[in-house]
Parts: C-alpha cells; structure tokens; sequence
C-alpha cells in the first residue's frame, strides 16, 4: 500500500514479520497443554533432532526460493548422495580415513548436484520447477540402480558415531543445525552476496542494470543447497549408518519447503528470513509430534502438513494484497 | 463556454496516520472544462486524484456529480460514474496485443466467443483519432513508454468517460506527441468531457487549461483562470518563494575527449553511430521519443550486443560486455525506467543506494554504518524527503525515487554518467537541485551524457547536443546553434534547406 507521496512515510509496525514465531509460541502454548510429556528436555530435543535433517535443506532452500525457485530434487538427491557416501565409505574401509574422506564426498557429491540443477536453471534458462522435477528423478533413479533398489549399508564402526553422539546433552545433528542457522543467516542479512540474492529475488532486470552477475547468483543457490544436501546426508547415513534408495529422503522437498514457507519468504521471490526458516522447521517438527503423541493415524500427517502450507501461502498472499 | 457544473467537490480532506496530506479543498469542475492541478511533490495532487478515483477514501468531505452525492468506494466505482484515471504507471497487460488492452474489461463479443475484428475495427478508428500509428496487433510488451501511453489513453477514451484524470500525461512524451495529446485534449473538451491535468510543466498547464488549482502542503493556495497567472506567477504560488534562475551557468569550455564511440551498429535499432565525449562536457542526445538513444546508451554498457563498432576511454580501446564492465570502467547509467530497471522498490533508502558499489562498503559482511552514513550523506545532499532511511523506496513519491536513484548511480563514482531522462515526473524545485548538480559534476570533469525529450533541458544544459532520428545520428549542434528550431529540423528528418523551400 502506497501511504502518500513525499513527506509521510511513518513507521509502520510489520507485525507480518513476527508471524512465524507467534505461530511456534501458541503451538508450544498448546502442545504442553495437550501433553505433559511435551516439554520435556528429551522430547524437545528429539524434535529438534528429527527437524534438523530437513532443517539445514531449507537453509539452502530459503537462498533459492528468495531468488523465485525452488529445488525439487533435494529428497532424491540426500538418498543419492548418502548411498555415494557409504559405498566410498565401505571401499576405503571403514577407518578415519575412510570416514574423513567420505564427509568430502559426500560435501562435493551434494554441491555437484546442486550445481547441474544451477546449472541448467542460470544457463539453460529452465523453469526451476521442471529442472529439478527431472533431476528429482534422475537422483532417486541413480540411487535405486546402483543399490539394485536395496540399501546401502556402513560395515564402519567410527561413522554411526557422528549422527547419534551428543556434545554439552545435546545430539550433534542439532548442534550443526544451530551453527548453519547462525551462518546462514549472516551470509542472508550481512554479506553482500545475501544481498545480491535478495536484489535478484525482487527484480532480476535492476539487479544486472546495477551490475550484479544475476546468473551466477542464481546458479550458486543452487550448489549451496546442494551442498546442504552433502551435510544432511551425512548426518542421516551415520546415524542409520545405512541408506535407503526407494525411502531415504522421501518427501524431504516438501518439509525443506513448508519450512521455508511456513517461515515467512516470499515464494514470489527477494524476501526471506533465515530464523523464520528455522522456526518453520521446528514448527513443522512440533506438529509432527503432536500428531504421533495424540494418536492421530500417521497416514494424515500428510494432510496436515500439507494444510499448514496452504495456510502459510495464503497468509502470505493476503499480506501481499493488502 | 457553457457553465453548467459537472462536479463538485466540497471541503474534501485526507489523512495518513493524523498527518494531513490533504486540507479542506473546494472545487466546482464544470462540463468540458479542462483544470489544471499543480503543485510540488508531496502538495497533496495524487492523493486528491487518487480520491476521485476510488483509491483512496477521504477522511472528510463530500462530492457531488451532477449535483448528486456519490460515494466513491472504490476504483470500479468510479469507472461507473465515469471517472477515469490514466496513470502515470501503466495499467496494461504486457503479454496482450493493444487492442486487447484496449478492450480489456469491456470486450466486445458475439455470445460467448470474442468478437475480434469489431475490436480490431474500433481500435483502429480510436487511435487513427489520436493520430497514433500503432500496430493493435503488437503485444504491448514491445512498445515504447510514450506508446504505451497511447493505449492508455485509448483505453479510456474507449470507456467514455466524463471525466478524465490524466496524471503527469506529457513527460514521456515528445513535443510532437504532446501536441497531439493537446489537439485531443481540445476534442474532448467539444464533447463536454471535462479533464483534469495534473502535470509539474506549468508552460503546459498554461496553455491547455482554463482554471487551475494550485496545491501547497495539501492546502489550496489559489483557484483561479490561467490566462490571470503568468507561469512565473504560478511556480512562485507553488513554492512559495520566488524561483532563481532554473538552468545553472556554464563556465569552462572542455576540451580533452574521453570517450570516443566509431561505427556502432546494432542491428534494426542503430546505424553507424560515432561521436565522441570530452572530459567536464554535458553531451545533449535529442530526438524524438523511439529514435534509439535509449538503445544507443544501454549498447554502449553493455546490456545491449552491438553487431559492429569501437569504443575508445582515455585514448585506449576497450570491450564493455555487461553493465559490470561498465561500472569497472566508471561509466554509469541512469535508466528512464527507475522502477523497472532502475531502483528495488522494496529496499529501503541505503540498500538501494549501494546496490551497484557495495564493494565499497564490505569486505567479509556488509558495514552498515558506513553504508546507512553515506545515505544520509545523499538524503541530505540532494535533500530526499524521508522521515526514515529505513523508508521502503515504494513509499516515496517519484522525485524522491529518482533522487535515490540518481544517489545510487554517483555512488559508483563515474568518471561518465549517462543520464536518461533524468528529470522525468519532478517537481520544478527538484528539478533545480538535480540540474545543479549536474552542472557542479561537469564544473569537476565528470563527463555528463543527457538524454532528453524534453527541449529546454537540452538548450539550457548541454554543451553539446546530437540529434538522433530512426537510429542515427543526424546532426551536432554547439553553442549558439543549440535552438528548438535546429533540434527539431533534426529530429523530424526535415533538413533546413526542405523546410526553406516548404515556407516559400
């Protein structure tokens, strides 16, 4: 809304800003009422726990979404990258070594992937959604063949260790989850590279009129999330210290998504919060939750994760049309 | 002239959050009267127009139409009443043809299938009236700002409307143009339509309308005819001060070339384009709106691929590919378009100011405080009208976009600054200060490239001035010959000794 021309810009408060985490608070407000068990310190860093594998996914998704796309391909591509990662793992034998060397793998499989999908996005001038529609395939496709659709699994001892240790009482993955978090949100909000993305996100023609190489902009979301991919696959394969070619990583677009959504950036592009992805993403871990502690049929957890998006989208929406 | 009323509006006030942006205005606007709005921006003229026609609603006050209350809740509204606002920022569907755009809302059809070729037929007739010539089967995306204009303009006299409220409608337009606009104007005016020109170009105000109001702080300073008031009379009314001399001196003669353009063509849109540019020097391109030196600025920073042609910086050959290579170079551009490809209307004051130089202002993150201080430098400087640095650029009126936007483009420090219609949709305060500086970056050698359709700007700023026709140049003008007469011989393809022989 345009308040006047010249002088009487006056502060307006944007309570739309604070959305997501009223949106947490009354959730922790009900889910502790509704059980008593909710509160408690297992409890919530278990939820922490099971948020942060598609928690740190929509910290990169959040970049490529403020730019106007999206990634599609990021379930298929944690399955494909995780079962790359323990076959190198297993070949190498097991030891330090072999551990080290497979978190590498895992970090340059994960951007690799990104990069093709940033790729064919920045230079092949594919709509995003059908870009990474057909890469969702091909990493899923990639992961089954080489499996023969079976699992991969770790014969290492060292590597479960990564996913299920615990540093200060608390499970690492959370930790990781935390510290990208903090990083992400200053490359978003400090760095001139989160501005760019932002720049872009908003209108594609001012940010090349302004000099800023929107192209490589657009292709780096999508190895950053690619890269994010690397560290959840990581964390996933250790602490099963095994990969699931048909199941690991289902659906895992859709939470990285809803995460991202349900935090407050704008799916049309420019605007977007890094701790509004991850309250969204704790958000979605606390309905989860409630949902398996009250008995609700696993089969409809679906639905509701699917309503919450629609209602993060039309908020969205009518804020936009005020 | 009949005086028979068409509408009246009484005591009409607008407020945003207690501050009054509109006090207590009265007017009456009688049949097939054209009234002229003006005032500084921020004087409260949007705001009045975006009452009549159902954007805003007003805190206080009544309007009558044909002596009957109306209440104009929205824009619908008024389009039934028959009130219709040509803005200033189009309403257009860029992917339809222009006669779908024409027709969009109110098509015609034959049951349930469109009738087409009656729109087509109509369309036609509409802009053959406006002696326009547009191709309706165009998709309007491919238009000039100044034919979209056209549509627009088509667009709602196709909707016959009693009242038009045309919002700035001559700074995208040529001299040409807007006296077509004018003759129009006069049309309307013998079908009883009644028009109000809201429009920062006094002369303009002047000579098309026949009473004006005259807005200051949202307060009527005066409604009076406008063959009572001198256009000196009527700047000073607006301001409330007596104006100084609008266009600064010129003191040096450059001399130095710093920027030599040989032979550039690009293909369908530029023909052997060569001119040079010295050190200090504001180079004028005239020429009719759509005669390439728009193209002409965006090939020489590299938005455009040319298909031949040099460029030459300080004596030495150089390839510019990107608007990167251009900034590198110090070369700046300032877009006609501001908020298409100017300026991120959704950025607040500083971030827009940096967006092209932010090197400058990071290393590993951002230093904001540098970033926020040289913004308030420039809101200071060039005395953006703001109450916040924070202020989303969507919120401030056009000058004060444009002052961002021209804070931004000497923010990457050029050695030469292309200005493209700098000026457009500014209050003449606004205007004053922007031409001052321009004149005090020439005085310390920034080379200055002015793009303008609009007359006096050229005759009293430029040193120099090319005149560009159909994507070539047709002539250079220096010192004395720079007149209205020799740029416009130019401009229209006439070559003097044509036109000698027409008046014979």
């Amino acid at each position: 809304m345009k308040i006047s021309e010249g002088t009487s810009t006056l502060k307006k408060i944007d309570y739309s800003r604070y959305a997501p985490l009223i949106a947490l608070i009354v959730l922790f407000v009900i889910s502790s009422i509704a059980s008593p068990y909710f509160l408690s310190t297992r409890n919530i860093l278990n939820i922490l726990r099971q948020v942060s594998y598609t928690g740190i996914i929509a910290l990169g998704m959040t970049f490529v979404i403020i730019t106007g796309g999206i990634d599609l391909s990021v379930g298929s591509m944690t399955a494909f990258v995780g079962g790359i990662t323990i076959l190198t793992l297993n070949s190498l034998g097991g030891g330090y070594l072999a551990v080290i060397v497979s978190i590498i793998t895992a970090l340059s499989i994960g951007t690799l992937a990104g990069c093709i999908n940033g790729l064919l996005v920045a230079k092949g001038r594919i709509a995003p959604f059908i870009v990474t529609l057909a890469t969702m395939s091909i990493y899923r496709s990639l992961a089954l063949y080489i499996s023969g659709a079976g699992e991969f699994r770790s014969q290492s001892k060292i590597y479960p260790k990564i996913g299920s240790s615990y540093f200060l009482g608390i499970p690492t993955p959370v930790w990781i989850f935390l510290v990208l978090t903090f990083v992400f949100h200053m490359l978003l909000n400090n760095t001139k590279y989160g501005r760019y993305t932002c720049a872009v996100g908003y209108n594609e023609r001012v940010a090349r009129y302004s000099a800023i190489k929107v192209d490589l902009i657009k292709f780096s979301t999508y190895a950053l999330t690619g890269l994010t991919v690397g560290i959840t696959a990581i964390l996933l394969s250790s602490r099963l210290n095994s990969i699931s070619s048909s199941n690991s990583g289902l659906n895992y677009e859709l939470d990285a998504i809803a995460a991202v959504v349900i935090g407050g950036t704008s799916l049309s592009g420019g605007k977007g919060s890094i701790i509004g992805t991850f309250i969204g993403a704790f958000v979605l871990g606390i309905i989860n939750n409630m949902l398996n502690m009250t008995g609700v049929s696993p089969y409809l957890q679906g639905t509701v994760k699917g309503l919450v998006i629609l209602g993060a989208v039309l908020m969205q929406y009518n804020k936009n049309n005020q | 002239m009949n005086d028979e009323i068409l509408l009246r509006v009484v005591n009409l006030s607008k407020e945003f959050y207690g501050n009054r942006v509109l006090d207590s205005v009265n007017i009456t606007l009688k049949k097939g009267e054209v009234f002229g709005i003006i005032g500084e921006n921020g004087a409260g003229k949007s705001t009045f127009m975006k009452i009549l026609s159902g954007i805003y609603s007003p805190s206080q006050g009544e309007i009558y139409l044909e002596e009957k209350k109306v209440e104009i809740k929205d824009p619908l509204t008024a389009k039934k009443l028959g009130i219709t606002l040509i803005p200033q920022e189009f309403n257009l569907v860029e992917t339809l043809t222009v006669f779908e755009n024409i027709f969009l809302g109110d098509e015609i059809s034959h049951k349930i299938l469109l009738n087409k070729k009656e729109m087509k037929k109509r369309s036609k007739d509409i802009l053959k009236s406006l002696n326009v010539e547009l191709d309706i089967e165009q998709t309007v995306e491919k238009l000039s700002v100044a034919q979209k204009q056209m549509v627009e303009i088509a667009k709602a006299i196709t909707h016959e409307s009693k009242i038009l409220i045309m919002d700035e409608p001559t700074t995208a337009l040529t001299e040409v143009e807007i006296k077509t606009l004018f003759d129009l104007i006069k049309e309307l005016k013998n079908k009883r339509i009644s028009v109000f020109f809201i429009s920062h170009k006094l002369k303009e105000v002047k000579e098309i309308c026949d009473r004006v109001l005259i807005l200051r702080d949202g307060k009527t300073v005066s409604i009076c005819d406008v063959d009572d008031l001198s256009v000196q009379e009527m700047a000073k009314r607006m301001v409330g001060r007596e104006l100084s001399q609008i266009y600064p001196n010129k003191e040096k003669t450059p001399q130095e070339t710093i920027l030599r353009i040989i032979d550039f063509n690009v293909s369908d849109m530029l023909k052997n384009i060569t001119f040079n540019l010295k050190k200090g020097e504001i180079l004028g391109f005239a020429g009719l709106v759509g005669a390439g030196r728009t193209e002409l600025a965006e090939t020489i920073i590299g938005i455009r691929k040319k298909s031949s042609g040099q460029m030459m910086l300080n004596g030495q050959y150089l390839d510019i590919n990107s608007p990167l290579d251009a900034i590198k170079n110090k070369i700046a551009y300032l877009s006609e378009d501001r908020q298409g490809k100017g300026l991120i209307l959704y950025f607040d004051i500083p971030k827009n100011i940096t967006l092209a130089s932010l090197d400058n202002y990071s290393n590993l993150f951002i230093n904001k405080k540098k970033e926020k201080y040289k913004a308030q430098e420039y809101v200071e400087k060039f005395d953006i009208k703001t109450s916040r640095l924070e202020t989303l650029l969507i919120y401030l009126s056009g000058g004060n976009q444009q002052k961002t936007y021209f804070s931004k483009m000497l923010d990457v420090k050029p050695q030469i600054l292309i200005l493209d219609e700098p000026t457009r949709g500014i209050d003449v305060n606004a205007k004053t200060q922007i031409y001052k500086i321009i004149r005090n970056l020439a005085d310390n050698e920034i080379s200055i490239i002015l793009i303008s359709s609009e007359m006096e700007e050229i005759i009293g700023m430029c040193d120099r001035v090319y005149v560009m026709r159909e994507g070539e140049i047709m002539g250079e003008l220096s010192e004395d010959q720079i007149s209205e007469e020799n740029i416009m011989y130019l401009a229209s393809g006439l070559t003097r000794r044509e036109t000698a022989y027409e008046n014979k």
